[in-house]
């Protein structure tokens, strides 16, 4: 857009911190329901995932999927759509990548790593576009039920012919030849190239998305599908493209995952990173800033819930309640204002 | 107040401040029993406020409401439903998936808490009958249209007791016989003793129906009138304050040129409850304007969708400018030089939350791109906007202002500079003065008279037989999806046409 409003960022900024707060107590009402010391937790949570060197850059290991997940929600969202499926994009990508890595040996490692990643963005791409291209059908539901089928797909290959045969009791596939691991940065830290290629897709996002005219297109077919048909925007096509690129986002996600944490594809190589996505995506609506601190807060938030299971003892499903208060106070927000994008 | 006092209504000194505007400036108004009165003025007049108001959806910051000669305080339109006040808005308020008769229940002041079909229905059947609205009760509300949906809710304020009838513009959606319809159920609730304010800003409806008619210009009263009193042209001189210039219509007599489009044989299939197309020809030339006529819904909105590519043509040929454009997507259709101007620009050529500048862009934005589309270049976007509008001799809506928040006649002329500014060869105004005032739709009439003055080819489809008579150099008719009749202005009339329209006149192709 051509001219930012501040005042309108600062209030949103604000609006935001009210957010937050509001979510801290209820969580910490949660935790002294349950018998724990809420300022204790807090306290602990803060120091041992803000304050420490390593419990920060796990922080930021988790952010990087959410950056990914959360463009493949936020580019489709632009044109109109809601990608529920971000989860199944990210298992797709993680799969098709995998047979790249563990069937083309012999490569140097740069070519064999772009084809790991190019492929990684095609499975995801592939899985995006069929509801793109099932233009009649509601593609909410599409995405949505397309997450249920992916596990199944990955299953069948995991538990069937990919199967590593050393270690014959799990279900997972032979590790990746090193050509085809993330190259990793920062020893002592788990941090590898996908954060970078994250924070990349996020800046080629902001800029194409308001300075470009392939960004002012997208943004008019989901603004007013009717008058972009009238001026000669090919709104079908569009669409297949934004769930296309949105689905190639996702899957690099799934595959950087796989190829810098795991090593190896298995079935659970995602916390919900996926829908943790389309939440972030929520919370910042498309907006790129808002997705690069929405990200980093949930990847917060998702760290702790593993300290808090570690001081506190807390079953980790704590942490689905409290990812479940802020959905709900992001969903109640555009009824309280009168709904408007 | 005496007692003495016949009004049904009396606004005394009414004003109310939006930021910026003085949308009421301490206005007076009376309404009598069993009078219709009109609320005449340009888009922006306060009007709508001042009615708002009224029916309690605004507060006057002061101002006195008097009913039935009593101080009342209206607070919310509850307040004014208990008053016996009704609205019926621009956009309605009915629930699709119910019945008629449900409906109206819906709004009925004590809904009992068991519902008895056959009691409600006999109600709405009666009233509806009364009143000669002809609606079965038993019909879903999507199903019906515009026109019969607006009778809904009048029946709901009917049944729900209300004796004093606010609608606000209530013919911009209705088709001319829908018209006559309307005023003749407002004579019957004249004839019973309601009082019924209607706005409007067409004259010709103001003084066919009402007993007096109110003028508003910029949040003031201008004065009060009875029909007979008042000619046209008194009336535009009081909404405006000024002689407003005329559209002038250039002589006929000129050679138009070469045809710019041509359809040949031309079969579209039926779209929803719109007609198919069938065996249309139709050829547009450069420095002609052709006009198309016919009840709405006939097929005119598939037959501009046609000439855009955005309706695939099932049998025939389109020609552009000599080449066979049967199968052109829209983009190349409007690279090649087509300008649409539609009727309701806020839902069919702008998106609402961009900017005046984006929007202008989003025509063929190749233009204004740099590095393969990787880039616009704003200053080239608002360079162009700035020369195009002064080419056109049209002021620019501020470039930063947000679609949505433009009236309606600053919308139009956003596309219509738009549109016009850019190489182009053919003009399709599809109802592209539909529910303007008249400065704005005189703006747009005057631009395609400019248009064909330049040579280009001009193709209005509209619903405003005056406006087709002054503007048009050859007409045609649209009946069912085929047309089924051509004329010459100057050798037929308007009670002709009309006929055609209808399918009862008699045809010489």
């Amino acid at each position: 857009m051509p001219k930012p409003n501040i005042i309108r960022f600062w209030h949103g900024l604000l609006r935001l911190l009210v957010t937050v707060v509001v979510i801290l107590g209820i969580f910490g009402l949660f935790l002294w329901l349950m018998g724990r010391d809420p300022i204790k937790s807090y306290r602990d949570t803060f120091r041992l995932n803000l304050l420490n060197p390593r419990g920060l850059a796990e922080v930021v290991v988790r952010m990087s999927p959410l950056l990914l997940t959360a463009l493949g929600v936020a580019i489709p969202f632009r044109a109109g759509l809601i990608n529920v499926g971000a989860e199944g994009q990210f298992m797709m990508g993680a799969l098709l990548g995998t047979w790249v890595a563990l069937n083309l040996p012999g490569l140097s490692q740069s070519l064999h790593l772009l084809l790991v990643i190019l492929a990684g963005m095609l499975g995801g791409a592939v899985w995006g576009a069929i509801p793109g291209a099932l233009g009649w059908a509601n593609e909410t539901i599409t995405t949505l039920l397309l997450n249920y089928l992916a596990p199944l797909v990955v299953g069948y290959f995991v538990f069937g012919p990919w199967r590593a045969p050393e270690l014959a009791m799990y279900p997972q596939t032979p590790e990746f030849p090193p050509s085809a691991r993330f190259p990793m940065f920062f020893p002592g830290t788990r941090m590898h190239l996908g954060f970078f290629l994250g924070l990349f897709f996020l800046l080629a996002y902001g800029y194409l998305i308001s300075r470009s005219r392939w960004g002012l297109e997208l943004r008019a077919v989901g603004g007013n599908p009717e008058a972009a048909r009238r001026l000669g925007i090919p709104v079908e096509r569009w669409i297949v493209g934004a769930m296309v690129l949105g689905g190639a986002l996702a899957g690099l996600a799934g595959i950087a995952e796989v190829a810098a944490i795991h090593g190896r594809l298995k079935m659970a190589i995602s916390p919900g990173y996926g829908f943790m996505g389309f939440l972030v995506n929520w919370l910042a609506f498309a907006n790129p800033i808002g997705i690069l601190i929405m990200s980093f807060l949930v990847a917060f938030i998702a760290s702790s819930g593993f300290t808090l299971q570690l001081t506190q003892r807390l079953p980790y499903a704590a942490v689905n309640v409290l990812m479940a208060l802020i959905l709900f106070t992001v969903l109640a927000k555009p009824f309280a204002k009168g709904v408007r994008r | 107040m005496s007692n003495t006092d016949k009004t049904v209504v009396r606004l005394v000194g009414i004003t109310k401040r939006f930021p910026g505007v003085l949308a009421n400036d301490h206005v007076n108004l009376d309404l009598y029993p069993g009078e219709i009165h009109a609320l005449l003025g340009e888009n922006g007049a306060g009007k709508s406020t001042l009615m708002k108001i009224l029916y309690g959806f605004y507060r006057a910051d002061s101002g006195k409401i008097y009913v039935h000669g009593q101080e009342v305080q209206i607070r919310s339109p509850l307040d004014a439903r208990k008053l016996g006040i009704g609205m019926v808005f621009q956009g309605f308020a009915l629930i699709p998936a119910l019945t008629v008769a449900e409906n109206v229940a819906l709004f009925m002041a004590r809904l009992p808490r068991v519902l008895r079909p056959h009691n409600l229905h006999r109600v709405v059947e009666e009233a509806s009958q009364r009143y000669g609205l002809e609606l079965d009760p038993n019909a879903p509300v999507w199903q019906l249209s515009v026109g019969e949906q607006q009778k809904v809710e009048l029946l709901k304020l009917l049944l729900a007791q209300a004796r004093i009838l606010i609608f606000d513009e209530p013919t911009k959606v209705l088709v001319p016989h829908e018209v006559e319809a309307l005023f003749r159920v407002f004579a019957e609730l004249r004839a019973d003793g309601y009082s019924l304010i209607f706005i409007t800003h067409k004259l010709r409806e103001a003084l066919a129906c009402a007993d007096r008619i109110t003028v508003m210009r910029q949040g003031r009263v201008v004065g009060t009138v009875r029909p007979a009193e008042a000619t046209e042209e008194t009336l535009v001189n009081m909404m405006f304050g000024e002689h407003l210039a005329e559209v002038s219509r250039p002589p006929h007599g000129r050679n138009p040129g070469e045809p710019v489009l041509e359809l040949r044989h031309v079969h579209a299939p039926r779209q929803g409850i719109a007609p198919a197309l069938e065996d249309l020809n139709l050829v547009v030339r450069e420095g002609e304007i052709v006009g198309v006529a016919g009840v709405s819904g006939n097929g005119q909105r598939e037959l501009g969708d046609v000439i855009l590519g955005l309706l695939r043509i099932a049998k025939g040929r389109k020609i552009f400018r000599g080449e066979d454009a049967t199968r052109w997507p829209p983009r190349k259709l409007i690279r090649a030089g087509i300008a649409f101007i539609p009727e309701d620009p806020l839902g069919m050529a702008v998106v609402p939350w961009f900017s005046v500048l984006e929007n202008f862009a989003l025509l063929d934005p190749s233009r204004f791109s740099l590095w393969m589309g990787l880039r616009l270049s704003w200053a080239r976007v608002r360079d162009s906007l700035q020369r195009g509008f002064a080419r056109l001799e049209l002021t620019p809506p501020p470039p930063y202002a947000r679609a949505a928040t433009l009236s309606g006649g600053n919308l139009q002329r956003l596309v219509l500079g738009r549109e016009l500014s850019r190489p182009y060869h053919l003009v399709v105004g599809l109802y592209p003065t539909r529910g303007l005032d008249v400065r704005s739709a005189n703006a747009v009439r005057q631009a395609l008279l400019c248009a064909k003055e330049e040579g280009k080819g001009v193709l209005l489809i509209s619903e405003d037989l005056q406006e087709l008579f002054s503007l048009c150099d050859r007409l045609v008719v649209m009946l069912r999806g085929r047309i089924v009749g051509e004329f010459r202005p100057e050798e037929t009339n308007v009670t002709e046409i009309g006929r055609v329209m209808t399918g009862t006149g008699v045809v010489h192709a």
